[in-house]
């Protein structure tokens, strides 16, 4: 009988919550391996600029005078490979997704100079 | 009297998750002749490759294409090794084959999803996607992206998975199963969608391999072409037999998808039942010098990825034909003498990847 199939499909929906996320109430759990969001520890960077040179979509920038990090977040790509490569291992992937942005700006870090 | 018009159909419509364009040629309602035109997406990626050394071309290679990503990257990364004699370990090897099946696997689950918007049966559009996110969390706990993998360098893999939660994904793929079989049933048995599918868009045995269809296409056509029996990576430990129906039409090739998807769960089963142990990749020295083609089965059919490499650290030449490339020509032959209404149908069956055939 079809009304049976449906009345069972219908009691299992009511039964089951949503597939979705409410979510502001509920925020989505990342895996710890995500892949969300380049981070730097700007102080352990020696700017050899080798992340620059491999990433693949050139949004890394790095100039090694003014000792200045840059990387264009809406170009980067989340391929990992920068972290890989850091000899310094200064680079790090966050599992979290970036917060848009308004404007297309480069997030810049620098160096503290070190006066001792 | 019958009056040939021509309706434009594309690059924008809503049945189209990509942009191709046809020009339909009508007599009323049925369509006379129907002329293609792509390109609408080109990015220029065969020609980075002289931009970038082969080592980063892989992720290039990787975002080809959104939904058989990891298959491109593996083709290209097999060519590669290959002209480079590199022998990838055994685990890898199975971690390669493990994770192109779960890409199938979420690839064809979301085509039955976009079918299902064709036909405009929009509730199945909604639970096919909610099963296919149970496949993409699978995907994201053991690679980090959910549609882009990432897993895949000249000369191994990335990451390993460990033995608990390979037979964690067992589990959770045979649990699927009941979900997907009520899912599945509505594509295979349902009165209204069998209504839609059967005996539109019918390309015969003979045209199938005359117009060079791959894949579901020309196996839903009753040729038993699958380049996993070649036994590329792991499928050759492995039990793949081709799924084959005859009767040619979409309903035919849904089966054909349908019956792939179990399939791969059965892949990824036995892979993880005869995986060894050992390292996922080996230190790659020197440069490639020679050319090699490698074949591997996508969900869309078989792909080739043809690589030319001079002793420099950049490539010569790159080159992939797609599937939904050579399977343009059949579905015109389909187009030519079915109904205006039946063209979404008949294009979406094909499982076309615009942005994989464009590059």
């Amino acid at each position: 009988m079809k009304l049976f199939t449906m009345t069972k499909t219908v009691m299992r929906n009511l039964v089951s919550g949503p597939a979705t996320l409410m979510y502001p109430q509920r925020r989505r759990v990342y895996t710890p391996i995500t892949r969300g969001r380049i981070e730097i520890t700007i102080n352990d960077c020696i700017f050899c600029g080798l992340c620059s040179r491999r990433c693949p979509t050139h949004s890394i920038m790095v100039t090694k005078d003014n000792k200045e990090w840059q990387i264009d977040r809406l170009k980067c790509c989340t391929c990992n490979l920068c972290v890989e490569i850091c000899p310094k291992k200064c680079l790090l992937m966050d599992n979290h997704y970036f917060p848009p942005v308004t404007e297309r700006v480069q997030a810049i870090y620098k160096q503290s100079l070190d006066i001792s | 009297m019958a009056r040939t018009n021509v309706i434009p159909f594309g690059p924008q419509h809503p049945v189209l998750p990509e942009p191709i364009h046809f020009e339909l040629i009508t007599d009323d309602e049925l369509i006379v002749d129907a002329i293609p035109s792509i390109s609408f997406v080109h990015r220029g990626l065969e020609k980075l490759v002289e931009k970038r050394d082969f080592i980063d071309f892989a992720y290039v290679a990787e975002r080809i294409c959104g939904l058989c990503s990891f298959m491109h990257s593996m083709g290209y990364c097999q060519a590669v090794e290959n002209i480079m004699a590199i022998e990838v370990p055994e685990r890898c090897q199975y971690l390669r084959v493990i994770w192109a099946e779960l890409g199938r696997l979420h690839s064809h689950i979301f085509w039955l999803g976009v079918a299902a918007d064709a036909f405009g049966f929009e509730s199945l559009f909604m639970q096919s996607l909610r099963v296919r996110e149970k496949v993409l969390d699978i995907i994201e706990e053991t690679t980090g992206g959910r549609v882009i993998f990432g897993m895949n360098k000249v000369g191994g893999v990335k990451r390993d998975i460990d033995a608990e939660t390979l037979k964690g994904i067992v589990g959770r793929l045979t649990s699927m199963k009941n979900i997907l079989e009520e899912l599945t049933s509505i594509f295979v048995d349902d009165y209204s969608v069998k209504h839609r599918l059967v005996g539109v868009g019918y390309i015969s045995r003979d045209d199938a391999y005359r117009l060079g269809c791959v894949g579901p296409m020309l196996r839903a056509s009753g040729y038993a072409i699958d380049m996993r029996k070649i036994g590329y990576a792991a499928y050759k430990h492995l039990d793949v037999e081709p799924v084959v129906e005859t009767s040619g039409d979409c309903h035919a090739r849904c089966l054909v998808r349908v019956r792939e998807i179990f399939q791969s769960i059965d892949l990824i089963r036995q892979a993880a039942e005869k995986i060894p142990e050992g390292p996922v990749e080996v230190k790659v020295k020197g440069t490639p010098d020679g050319e090699y083609f490698s074949r591997i089965e996508q969900p869309r059919g078989e792909v080739i990825h043809y690589v030319k490499a001079n002793g420099t650290k950049y490539l010569q030449r790159f080159r992939v034909r797609t599937p939904t490339f050579s399977n343009i020509p059949a579905m015109i032959t389909a187009l030519k003498g079915s109904q205006v209404a039946d063209v979404p149908n008949i294009i979406l069956t094909i499982d076309p990847c615009i942005s994989c055939t464009e590059r």
